[in-house]
Formats: C-alpha cells, sequence, structure tokens
C-alpha cells in the first residue's frame, strides 16, 4: 500500500511537471515536440526488456519480444525522425541544394 | 541504482522537452532525451534481471533497424502518418509487456495477485489497446488507404461506444476476480480494440491534428499505467510527462479550432454536412477560373504576396515547386509571406516542417494572428491545398459546421488565387464561399504543377 501511494505520487507530481515544461509552444516547434515526446514514451521499452528477458514461459518470451521489437522501433524511429526534422528546421538560411 | 538512472533519465526527459519546444534549443533538447533514453535502456540490461539476453538484444536490433530506416526514408508530408504508427508501436508495447507480466505471475505458483497489479494490468490492456488500434487507424486514414478520410458516422454511436466501455469495464472486473489469462482477458483486449477503431473513425480529417494528439497521450498514458503493472518508476514518470504533454498540445489545436475537446472526440465533424447544413448548393454559381500566365501575371505585378497553404500542398509534394515560384517573385521585387494557420496540414506544425524542408526562410512564416490584420494590404493571396483554414463561412454562416472556428482573412487581399483540383468539398466536406466570390480566381490543377507552371510564366515574362 505504501509502495502504491508512493508511486500515485510521483505518477501525479510527474504530470505536472509535464503541464508545466510545455506550456508555450511555438507552432514551428508543434511537429518535432510530438515525434519527440512520442519517442519519449517508448520508454516502455524498459517494461519489455524486463518482460522479455526475465520470461518464465514461451508465451510470454514472444510477448516480451514482440514488445521489444515495438518499442524499439518507436524510440528509435521517434528520436531519428525529430532529429531529422530539426536539422531542417534549423538549416533556414543557407540552403544545400538537392 | 536502478532507479537513481531512471531519475536521471526522467530528468534528461524533462529538459529534453523544455529544451524541444523552442527553436534554438531544439536540437541538445533531442539528443539530451535520446541519451536519458540509452541510459536507461543499458541500465535495465545490466541490472541483472535479464536472463535471455541474446534475445533481448536481438529485439533491440530488429526494432532499432527498422526505426532507422522509418526516420530516414520517411519524407516530411508523411509525419503525420509515422507520428500516429510509431504512436500505435508505443501503445502496442505497453500492453505486451502488461500480458506478459500476467503470464509470469501466473506461472509462479507462490505468488498471488495483488489487487493494484491486476488493476494496472487491466488499465494497461485497455488503454494500450486503445492506443494501438486507435493508430493504426489514424495511420491508414492518414495513408488514404482507409475510407479516404471521410468522418464515419453511424445512429447510435456513442451509445455503443458507451456501451463497449462498460463490457470492457466488466470484463475487467471479472478479470480482477479471477486474475489469469483466460475469456476475460480476451474479451478485454477484444473490445479495446474494436473501442479504439470506434473513437477514430467519427472525427474527420480535418480534426485529424487533435487526434493525433490525442493518441500521444494515450500512448504515454498507457506506459504509466504499464509502470504500475511492473513497479518500474522510470515508465511512470516519463508516461506521465508524456501524457500531459499530449493533453497540453491537444489543447492548443482544439483552441485554433475554437472548438471544445469533447466536441471535437464526439462532433462526427465532417460528416454531418451532408445533411445540407453546409448552406447553399455548390453547383450553380459563377466562378472565375484562371490560367498559369493570367495568375503570373498578377502575382508579378503585385507588390506583396501571401501564400497560404494546407493539406493539399503536402499531397501534392509541392513545396519545393511553391518556394520556387516564391524566388522567382522575390527576384523581381516581390514581398512574399507564408500565412500558416496553426491546423493547415494533418499534424500541429505540419506546414512549417515542409517549408523548412523547402528551404523557406523562418521569418517569412506568419502565424494566423500576426498575418490577419494585413491581409487588406495584400495585392495577391495564393492558397494552395488549404480549404477550411480560408473558408469565409466560418465567420459568417452560422450553419456551417466550421462556424466560430478562427480562419486566415484571405478574401480580405486585392486578388485571391486558389490552386485545386476541382470544385470538390475538402477532406472535411464542407463548401467554401470563397470560391465563388468575385476577387476570387480558381487555378484549377494538381498544386505542385500549378506551382511549377506558375513558377515557369514568371520567369518568361
Amino acid at each position: 500500500m505504501e509502495n502504491l501511494v508512493m508511486l500515485l505520487t510521483v505518477f501525479v507530481l510527474a504530470v505536472f511537471v509535464g503541464f508545466e515544461v510545455i506550456s508555450k509552444v511555438p507552432p514551428t516547434m508543434h511537429t518535432p515536440l510530438m515525434s519527440g515526446s512520442n519517442a519519449i514514451s517508448g520508454i516502455t521499452i524498459l517494461g519489455a526488456v524486463i518482460a522479455a528477458g526475465a520470461a518464465v514461459s514461451t508465451g510470454m518470451r514472444w510477448l516480451g519480444f514482440a514488445a521489444v521489437v515495438l518499442a524499439t522501433i518507436n524510440v528509435v524511429g521517434g528520436f531519428g525522425v525529430t532529429h531529422r526534422m530539426l536539422g531542417m528546421l534549423r538549416g533556414k538560411g543557407h540552403r544545400p541544394k538537392g | 541504482m536502478l532507479n537513481l538512472l531512471y531519475l536521471l533519465a526522467a530528468v534528461a526527459f524533462i529538459f529534453g522537452l523544455k529544451m524541444l519546444s523552442s527553436p534554438r534549443t531544439a536540437v541538445p533538447g533531442n539528443v539530451l532525451a535520446a541519451t536519458g533514453m540509452l541510459v536507461a535502456v543499458v541500465a535495465t540490461l545490466l541490472a541483472g534481471g535479464v536472463v535471455d539476453l541474446p534475445m533481448v538484444l536481438a529485439g533491440i536490433a530488429a526494432g532499432a533497424l527498422v526505426g532507422t530506416l522509418l526516420a530516414v526514408l520517411t519524407p516530411m508530408t508523411a509525419m503525420p502518418e509515422m507520428v500516429a504508427l510509431l504512436n500505435g508501436f508505443g501503445g502496442a508495447a505497453s500492453a505486451l509487456v502488461a500480458a506478459a507480466e500476467m503470464l509470469r505471475v501466473h506461472g509462479v505458483e507462490e505468488e498471488s495477485f495483488a489487487l493494484v497489479p491486476v488493476i494496472a494490468i487491466a488499465a494497461s490492456l485497455l488503454i494500450g489497446a486503445v492506443t494501438f488500434s486507435g493508430s493504426m487507424v489514424a495511420f491508414l486514414r492518414l495513408r488514404e488507404w482507409l475510407i479516404g478520410g471521410r468522418a464515419t458516422v453511424f445512429a447510435g454511436q456513442h451509445l455503443l461506444n458507451a456501451a463497449l466501455f462498460l463490457a470492457a469495464l466488466a470484463a475487467a472486473v471479472v478479470f480482477a476476480r479471477h486474475p489469469q489469462p483466460g475469456v476475460a482477458v480476451y474479451a478485454l483486449v477484444g473490445i479495446a480494440l474494436l473501442l479504439g477503431v470506434l473513437l477514430v473513425i467519427p472525427i474527420g480529417g480535418a480534426d485529424m491534428p487533435v487526434v493525433i494528439c490525442l493518441l500521444n497521450s494515450y500512448s504515454g498514458i498507457a506506459a504509466a499505467t504499464t509502470g504500475f503493472v511492473i513497479d518500474n518508476i522510470g515508465l511512470i514518470i516519463s508516461g506521465s510527462l508524456v501524457g500531459a504533454s499530449g493533453i497540453i498540445l491537444t489543447n492548443i489545436m482544439c483552441k485554433a479550432m475554437n472548438r471544445s475537446f469533447t466536441n471535437v472526440l464526439f462532433g462526427g465533424f465532417g460528416a454531418t454536412v451532408s445533411g445540407g447544413a453546409g448552406g447553399a448548393v455548390a453547383t450553380a454559381r459563377p466562378v472565375r477560373s484562371g490560367d498559369a500566365e493570367e495568375a503570373a501575371m498578377i502575382l508579378e505585378a503585385a507588390r506583396s504576396v501571401v501564400i497560404a497553404p494546407g493539406y493539399g500542398m503536402a499531397v501534392a509534394q509541392a513545396q519545393h515547386a511553391v518556394k520556387e515560384l516564391a524566388d522567382e517573385l522575390e527576384k523581381r521585387g516581390v514581398d512574399v509571406k507564408y500565412a500558416i494557420h496553426p491546423v493547415a496540414g494533418r499534424m500541429p506544425g505540419h506546414m512549417n516542417v515542409l517549408l523548412a524542408e523547402a528551404n523557406v526562410p523562418y521569418e517569412q512564416l506568419y502565424e494566423m494572428d500576426q498575418i490577419n490584420p494585413s491581409f487588406s494590404e495584400t495585392d495577391a493571396v495564393l492558397v494552395i491545398g488549404a480549404n477550411d483554414v480560408v473558408n469565409p463561412a466560418a465567420k459568417t454562416d452560422p450553419a456551417s459546421p466550421i462556424y466560430g472556428m478562427p480562419v486566415l482573412d484571405v478574401e480580405k487581399a486585392r486578388t485571391v488565387m486558389v490552386i485545386k483540383r476541382s470544385l470538390n468539398p475538402g477532406f472535411a466536406g464542407i463548401d467554401n464561399p470563397l470560391y465563388y466570390l468575385p476577387n476570387t480566381m480558381m487555378l484549377f490543377g494538381d498544386a505542385k504543377k500549378m506551382a511549377l507552371a506558375l513558377a515557369q510564366a514568371v520567369k518568361n515574362l
């Protein structure tokens, strides 16, 4: 029970931090912010790694494996595409052509 | 020790998100967040709980390969689909982790289910599955592989959704009483998947930015509930951060359309018009159409030109052609600006990203509030692939489904040119009186071809 209260406390405080952190966002940054936060939600990869790595049955192993693959796609794809997008947003003045 | 590293990662995410919301610090912000993720993953791998390391590494390698390919190969025009797809994967992963945990506890005889993890497992399965199927529908619709993008509404839809939600809760209760893999779990997941589909199909194309934000938020909440399932503080902090930031973005989008959150979710926006709410019949009114040469002359003679892009520009991949036209005009001393409506396109900031890809200087992009007062002093406006965001009916016609939505006041300019394939109503299916105004000239054709033709015609003048 105490553990639950602790976890809930962390949850509630983190929600407030989330609200505070991005109160003002210029429209230019909406897309990168979204793909970036999308990548962060891939944090579930930690759970996937734990589940897959400690599997006690075949079923659990496959569920865990699938979770690892999907979560990694989310993380790597999310951060990667954000980086690529930001490169374009930043390279506004000069033109690399091609 | 592990939790300390998770805390470190969480701090990296918080600073990363903060930095991502400003153009100057966004690149290091993203790198910081990614580094935090790397630290958390490596710490988990080394923590000792992972027995079957080769399999986990194989999964990570496979996912990293696919993720990298997606990140490198996806064109900027397809960003909304990409985000929807990744969202769906995140949601599915969270649900799978919860399912695996259920199997683990079930497999260990002496360990009995406590109530909290059971509720968390049910919640995680529900939210994760809704996120997954909802995101897949959004993805398919954005790819236009599914129902063209028009909202699908049928009688009793809200009732059905409510009934399904109650059924999901009932399944969750049955599962909580007999926490083991079985019919209740399958029912829960099945209903959740169906619910995800039904929640997204009534939402019209013009509302896609809101849906994407919302699903983004869901995927964060799914990760947080999974954190409760496996008692992992890293998941709880990061998941709730994303959940909260997704809600903020959703709110920004709703405000930009002057619609409430519930109205977007339950409105069935864009499908209701078939009843004739959009007003007059489209066919009988006169339309002035022109060709590239005529339009080029007007543009070339103008002192100021404002370009108002929309989703059509993305579909036609016309951003480079538009930039070429703008360059030609600027060479001739025309002042070129871009008017960016906050919900133009299919995801927040869509137009900014596309124009940045075409090397349009950041200084030329103007937000709606900045540019609206200056339309009356603008010689020519070129509307490319935008429809609802330039629809004057939003200001004048209380019967219009988009009445009250802030729009770009393009009709105040001396001449308005609209590049459009035909007079068909747009993605949202709403008729646009702008096309029939005396100062409007329709340029019928594909956005990219027409923009190139305009650039060529200006060059030839």
